[in-house]
């Protein structure tokens, strides 16, 4: 494996951090305070340091670092993730993001940007700094936290019946000590045997600490196991070491620095543990420290000269401390816990629970990276496959007019086991469409901050899957139509305010699954489409007669025209005109329809319906003017076969047929698709009674119906180009090319949109 | 690739010669994937009268066209004996209608006469040149021309 191979592996793992990063960081925006979320994206960042380090990336590693340093600022409570806060970090993980590519692909960042950024990320580190420093001469902060929580958990670990765990005296005598200047901090500092293993040795460590000020060390050695089952290359020991220095918290962890990952390392101020000493009834206690240095037994001692009621009170302390140690130690996450006097009152109630979670993450299902084009080759191959196995049945069935029963039924198992390996083989490339949604996160702050709009964004079902080919050509049309909902749908936030509403738009993100399909809706609570304008645009545009009566849906789709752009002034944002036809077609592309529903003052709805697979559909094979076509079978309602008398002529050329009492329009496919000269007799065919994505029945005629099968989908595109009113070609079982109907544009064509024109459209776009 | 790579640095090139409608006509070798026999098409709706359909070729779909009919000369009627040559254009393959292939020629540059002035600009468009081999004429044949623009344009 080459350098090459090794960064290659670290872009992709650096992808992953970052949306991990970036669904972090919107969790906390939404107000989750879980400190496992602030760890995970401290982690993220931390290990994009880590591995663009390794590379040599000076430039990612140094904005990392900086974000790196105010997200523990988060971590250790020192800073509030508020609004303002999460803004500053959110932008933070775009320029991340970009300096990454950058990285990677080569070219270059906004260097402005991310320098202001480092600037912002370092007021805040530091923001809190001067602050605590001007508390500082009056007594030794308690942080905010601390107090509260303290006093209640101490009883509250007891009645939860905690059986007294061994008893180690350094956490108690961190207690100990009144506020003293300079501070005391207390770590904890376990090495894993990885440490070790890299060539960091545990005494260089420690010595490198004691320079930094006054300090007593334990070591605990309770994990030492038997003799017997020792391993020679394994960390049993830990220390626990109590240092008074007038350095910060920061310059305690930057000796770990290199030793972070195969550590844990637990860093608190002492003053932690002097909050709740106030709190309780309980005299500080006269100690003979250096009994702390001595074996656990000695606890035994030390509790005789206290007199018995701080004895009784401080056991229940110490139970809720080494509680809090032990129930640290058993979820490895020494890194992430806090102080003890802040984990106790979480550890009490939820350590079960985290360590179910910390096994669940654990234990979670593994996975390979395959490359996609491995995968690809596998389901072009199952594709042939599919078909090679209908051409087999079909000429067995063909040749064999006897019917031998054991032929029929392996090729029946054969189709079977097929359609179950192709059915395994798309659920490969199925992916949840969250990746895309994140991105448009960024592109909504993005658009937000240019137009000087407040805009929320929403995302539901973003777990939602779908082939990996559609997640990809989301983007693109998903990015325009944002940008659109946020720069045109959206009023200022001042218009918002003068029409009543929140000033803070809101655009909605939805992706699920019906009928087979995915579908996306994005939904804006804007001033929805000005009809009058575009209708004013259209007719200045030569898109449509001055005179033309058009229904209000007809108007709103008037937007997906090329050259159609109603913003007044062109913005860079979006406006040259090319945005929503192009969005449009990309859709079409990729077999699906976009529709806009708008409410004039209350937004609009777009929506967006696609095939969740671009390679199988399951349709009906049908016969028009002796060309076999394929009709999804997801568009068609029923069937039927149409009765003289249920066919009532409608002017001159329109027939409508009446279904149950109510007319619906005729369309001979054959016809629209110009296979035929004249209309066919419906009497002699069949009637598909479809529904369209548009809203509107149609049923369309055809010869006959020939069966139902699962055809593979293949490009027209690829060889030749899109053809109006089909939607893809398919081969069928005897070798033939059968052409699959795009339903929603045979009924658009019947509803007075030409075929043809729409075409040139296209084309001159 | 080595012969043809010899071809390219003596000037030289190899083209495939076919007939259609009693003339002749002939494309560079290079851009031919193969040939093979005529096989019924699914017709197209809206296409251009030139183009038959699409055939199944190993589970791709090719267009059809029928060469005499883009050349607006009388339109084939498709027999087993006609031939489709499969040539790679730009991104795409397609295939070509010809009555039959009839040779393959190696010539130089120096061979390939200029398209004579007469022609009329559709023939000019897509002839690249005329050649003179055994007392007939075969028209060197530029296959992008042959494909209307705006459709590969959109595809």
């Amino acid at each position: 494996m080459d350098m090459n191979e090794i960064k290659e592996i670290f872009f992709q793992e650096c992808e992953e951090q970052l949306a991990e990063l970036e669904s972090g960081l919107l969790k906390l925006n939404d107000g989750d305070r879980d400190p496992e979320t602030v760890n995970a994206v401290f982690r993220a960042v931390h290990s994009i340091k880590g591995g663009a380090g390794a590379f040599g990336l000076d430039d990612l590693v140094s904005f990392a670092h900086v974000f790196e340093t105010t997200l523990d600022c988060v971590r250790s409570n020192r800073l509030e993730p508020n609004q303002d806060v999460l803004k500053v970090m959110l932008k933070s993980a775009d320029v991340l993001a970009d300096l990454t590519n950058a990285a990677r692909d080569g070219g270059s960042v906004d260097e402005a940007r991310s320098r202001q950024l480092i600037k912002e990320l370092e007021a805040l580190a530091n923001g809190e700094l001067p602050q605590a420093a001007a508390v500082e001469p009056v007594a030794r902060p308690a942080p905010v936290a601390a107090p509260a929580p303290a006093p209640a958990a101490a009883p509250a670990v007891t009645d939860e019946g905690f059986q007294p765990v061994a008893f180690s005296f350094d956490e108690f005598e961190a207690n100990e000590p009144p506020a003293i200047e300079p501070t005391t901090f207390e770590i904890l500092f376990r090495p894993k045997s990885e440490l070790y293993a890299k060539g960091n040795d545990a005494t260089l460590l420690l010595r490198d600490l004691s320079r930094l000020g006054e300090m007593s060390i334990h070591c605990d050695m309770d994990g030492l196991p038997a003799l017997g089952s020792i391993n020679p290359e394994a960390a049993y020991f830990a220390w626990k070491i109590s240092l008074k220095t007038d350095k910060g918290e920061e310059s305690i962890r930057s000796v770990f620095e290199f030793a972070e990952w195969d550590c844990e390392l637990e860093v608190t101020l002492a003053g932690d543990h002097a909050a709740p000493g106030e709190e309780l009834p309980m005299q500080p206690v006269p100690f003979d420290l250096s009994m702390l240095d001595e074996e656990i037994p000695a606890s035994a001692g030390a509790g005789e000269d206290d007199d018995q009621v701080a004895a009784q009170q401080r056991e229940a302390r110490d139970d809720a401390v080494s509680a809090a140690a032990t129930a640290s130690n058993v979820l490895q996450m020494a890194q992430t816990a806090r102080a003890p006097a802040e984990s106790n009152r979480s550890a009490a109630s939820a350590s079960a629970a985290q360590a179910a979670a910390q096994q669940a993450a654990s234990a979670a299902t593994p996975t390979i990276r395959v490359d996609l084009d491995r995968v690809d080759r596998l389901i072009n191959l199952v594709g042939e496959l599919v078909i090679n196995q209908a051409m087999l049945s079909q000429s067995v069935i063909e040749n064999d007019t006897n019917g031998t029963s054991s032929i029929n039924m392996g090729l029946e198992e054969l189709q079977q086991l097929t359609r179950e390996i192709q059915d395994s083989v798309m659920a490969i490339r199925a992916q949840p469409v969250k990746p895309v949604f994140q991105r448009m996160s960024r592109i909504v702050r993005e658009i937000a901050d240019m137009t000087g709009k407040s805009v929320r964004l929403v995302t539901e079902g973003e777990n939602t899957e779908v082939d990996k080919t559609v997640i990809d050509k989301l983007a693109e049309p998903l990015t325009h139509m944002i940008r659109n909902a946020v720069d045109h749908g959206l009023e200022t936030p001042e218009k918002r305010v003068a029409a009543g509403k929140n000033p803070e738009g809101t655009v909605r993100l939805t992706a699920k699954h019906r009928s087979g399909r995915i579908v996306i809706e994005l939904a804006d609570d804007g001033a929805g489409i000005n009809r009058e304008k575009v209708r004013q645009k259209a007719i200045d545009n030569d898109l449509i007669a001055a005179d033309a009566n058009l229904s209000d849906e007809e108007i709103d789709n008037l937007i997906f025209h090329a050259g159609f752009s109603t913003a007044d002034k062109i913005s860079d944002i979006s406006g040259r005109g090319v945005g929503m036809d192009v969005v449009k077609r990309s859709i079409q592309a990729l077999g699906g329809r976009i529709n806009i529903s708008s409410k004039p003052g209350h937004g609009s709805v777009f929506t967006m319906s696609l095939p969740l697979t671009l390679a199988v559909l399951d349709g009906m094979v049908v016969t028009v003017a002796n060309q076999t076509l394929v009709v999804p079978l997801t568009a068609i309602v029923e069937t039927l076969q149409p009765e003289a008398s249920a066919i009532h002529s409608f002017g001159a050329s329109q027939r409508l047929i009446s279904i149950r009492n109510s007319f619906c329009p005729l369309v001979d496919v054959g016809r629209i698709l110009n296979f035929r000269a004249t209309q066919a007799n419906p009497v002699e065919g069949v009637a598909l009674l479809v529904e369209s994505e548009g809203g509107g029945q149609r049923a369309l005629m055809v010869d006959a119906i020939q069966g139902q099968r699962q055809v593979v989908i293949k490009s027209l595109e690829a060889n030749y180009t899109h053809v109006p009113g089909i939607a893809a070609a398919t081969i069928l079982g005897d070798g033939r090319v059968a052409l699959i109907l795009d339903v929603d544009a045979i009924v658009a064509a019947s509803r007075g949109h030409s075929l043809k024109p729409e075409m040139s459209l296209a084309a001159a776009g | 690739m080595t012969y043809a790579a010899k071809n390219l640095t003596t000037g030289g090139r190899e083209l495939i010669a076919f007939r259609v409608g009693g003339q002749e006509f002939c494309v560079n070798v290079m851009s031919v994937r193969e040939i093979r026999g005529w096989t019924p098409a699914t017709a197209m709706p809206h296409a251009p009268g030139y183009m038959l359909g699409v055939i199944n070729l190993r589970g791709a779909v090719l267009p059809i066209i029928d060469f005499s009919a883009r050349l607006g000369m009388k339109p084939a009627e498709p027999t087993v004996r006609h031939v489709i040559i499969v040539a790679q254009v730009k991104s795409q393959v397609v295939g070509l209608l010809v009555d039959a292939v009839s040779d393959i020629l190696t010539v130089s540059d120096g061979d390939i006469q200029p398209t004579p002035d007469i022609a009329s600009d559709f023939e000019r468009s897509f002839a690249r040149g005329v050649l003179a081999i055994e007392g007939r004429m075969i028209c060197l044949v530029e296959l992008d021309q042959v494909f209307p623009q705006e459709e590969r344009e959109a595809a």
